[in-house]
């Protein structure tokens, strides 16, 4: 492979989407009012399509002749590079919503920084992917907000939600050599610079919708080096089901 | 005016293809009938995302995980539009939906039926998509005018469904004889269920002809179960697939299919209840709405605050 740093890169980003797509689409037909049936599909299919371009990307720089349902598909638990916090289970509404809204505050920028990345695939998928998560963002702050100042019940479970969640938002900006390397060569944006974007994102919603940011500083991660939570083992058993029980053929 | 004289005029727009709006007259009988179909309609679309709800995580790939979405949503939308179109009636969308739950109103029974392999999402798209729009393409002329224009915008929708869950049998069916078999297994079991879609026989059927006089029904449940059978033998040669009848011949003389007699009891056993998955579906309604409480009363009390903040 000529640029493992940049494939690993592209798997990261192709993983956390598919990952939370696959856990938006256990909403379907269950959401709290079908217009949010609808608007966490919208959200779920506009992941799902990112997912596939940027394995696209990558089956290309692996150069081995994979589609990119296999590199979806296919892979060891432990080669799936997301985050934990996608993988996380999706909880009440709140939970989901905000699990959702602290990876939309980071996916906005990051998105909008990659758009200048001198490597024309990523830069395509981040100006079309730019105006989806612009709208997922505003779509989560919305209900963030209306649960946090909305009754006591809302606001309790919201923020209950953001202290279950708010150790797993460290890992957003996790680097490694993988990252140097990219950064070195200009490829790819530094995180810290997204980091102090998406702070200042979350204060802003979270005071306006009068709840607080945890005081405590746990920071889970392993999930860039292929270590998840018990949880993934279960996604991927879903997720690969037919493609392990019915091996090399097509749908 | 008198009832009478009322009612004349009434009959007189709908023969005349004028259709019937919101704030029109209308006999309180037509009023019940359409908030009775327009809901057990809407009841279908939203029953109906279970099933295929539930094999999106399964997807086979992303193509398919992505489309699968996509339909899911449609039918969201398409519940929404008629809840809307129920409301034009009068009936708010919460009051239709409580009559879903406490087991008064109906939705259609095919989703009682279990998705058991990946092949049954190809055949709920070919067949229970199929179906619907025999049925909804005659609806699109319906007497009410907001229904009418609802299944307008649903009808295109419906038959791109339908043309994706034959492509996806068409993929399994030109695939490994595995493949085939599951597309095989899927047909045997959704075949009569989908032919149930059309209700009972017009002989059994108890709201038929006054229906057909107002126009809100076009074709009867027999005529349209007939347009389906013929439709689909052909597409079911060309996927290589044995429709489960034996009885299942064209007859030279009616110029239609002949097909065997539908099992009348399990089709009453299934609107009764006591199908394979009517408690487990009304069971997720039930449960959606009620964890969803909270989230419905969070959003109403704060579009009050924000809106006495303005006042303010
Ligand atoms: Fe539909
Ligand atoms: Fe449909």
């Amino acid at each position: 492979m000529q640029q493992p740093a940049l494939f690993e890169y592209v798997l990261r980003i192709a993983d956390d989407s598919l990952i939370l797509g696959q856990r938006l689409g256990e909403w379907c037909g269950h959401g709290p009012i079908l217009e949010e049936d609808i608007a966490m599909t919208n959200i779920a299919l506009d992941l799902i399509g990112q997912s596939i371009s940027l394995y696209d990307f990558a089956a290309e720089l692996e150069g081995t002749g994979k589609n990119h349902d296999q590199l979806a598909y296919l892979r060891y638990e432990n080669e799936y590079k997301n985050i934990l916090l996608v993988e996380q289970p999706n909880g009440d509404f709140a939970m989901t919503i905000l699990r959702q809204f602290f990876f939309d505050a980071f996916r906005l920028p990051f998105y909008e920084a990659l758009m200048q990345s001198p490597v024309a695939q990523l830069a395509a998928v981040a100006a079309k992917s730019v105006k989806e998560t612009r709208y997922h963002l505003k779509h989560t702050s919305e209900w963030v907000i209306r649960m946090g100042d909305g009754t006591d019940e809302s606001h309790q479970r919201a923020q209950s939600a953001i202290d279950h969640l708010w150790r797993y938002t460290n890992e957003l900006f996790y680097e490694n050599e993988v990252d140097q390397t990219l950064q070195a060569e200009g490829k790819v944006p530094a995180l810290s610079a997204i980091r102090t974007q998406w702070l200042s994102t979350v204060t802003n919603v979270l005071s306006e919708a009068t709840l607080q940011i945890p005081t405590n500083d746990w920071k889970f991660d392993g999930g860039r080096e292929g270590r998840h939570s018990e949880h993934m083992g279960y996604i991927l058993s879903d997720l690969q089901y037919m493609q392990r029980a019915y091996p090399n053929m097509e749908w | 005016m008198t009832q009478a004289e009322k009612e004349r005029r009434f009959q007189e727009k709908i023969d005349k293809e004028i259709k019937i709006e919101p704030n029109d007259w209308m006999p309180d009988e037509y009023r019940q009938t359409l908030v009775r179909q327009i809901s057990q309609h809407a009841h279908s679309e939203i029953v109906g995302m279970l099933p295929e709800g539930n094999w999106i995580t399964r997807a086979p790939n992303l193509r398919r995980k992505a489309v699968l979405l996509a339909k899911v949503q449609d039918e969201a939308g398409h519940g929404l539009y008629l809840y809307s179109a129920v409301e034009t009636l009068g009936t708010s969308r919460e009051q239709t939906i409580d009559d879903l739950h406490s087991g008064k109103a109906k939705y259609s029974s095919i989703f009682n039926y279990p998705a058991l392999t990946w092949a049954d999402i190809g055949a709920i798209g070919w067949l229970v998509d199929g179906a619907a729009i025999m049925n909804q393409v005659a609806l699109c002329r319906t007497s009410y005018g907001p229904y009418a224009r609802a299944m307008v915008k649903i009808c295109k929708e419906e038959s791109f469904h339908q043309r994706q869950g034959y492509e996806s049998l068409m993929k399994l069916c030109s695939g490994t004889p595995q493949q085939k078999a599951m597309a095989q297994d899927a047909m045997n079991r959704f075949w009569w269920p989908a032919l149930m879609m059309f209700g009972p026989s017009d002989a059994a059927s108890t709201h038929s002809d006054q229906s057909i006089k107002w126009k809100i029904k076009r074709f009867t449940n027999d005529e349209l179960r007939q347009s389906f059978v013929d439709a689909t033998v052909e597409q079911a040669q060309i996927l290589g697939l044995t429709i489960p009848d034996p009885n299942l011949k064209w007859n030279e003389e009616r110029g239609h299919y002949d097909f065997s007699e539908i099992n009348w009891d399990e089709f009453w056993q299934v609107v009764k209840g006591n199908g394979p998955c009517n408690k487990e579906r009304l069971a997720a309604r039930v449960k959606a709405k009620e964890e969803g409480m909270w989230v419905r009363e969070a959003a109403t009390a704060f579009a009050k605050k924000r809106a006495m903040k303005q006042s303010a």
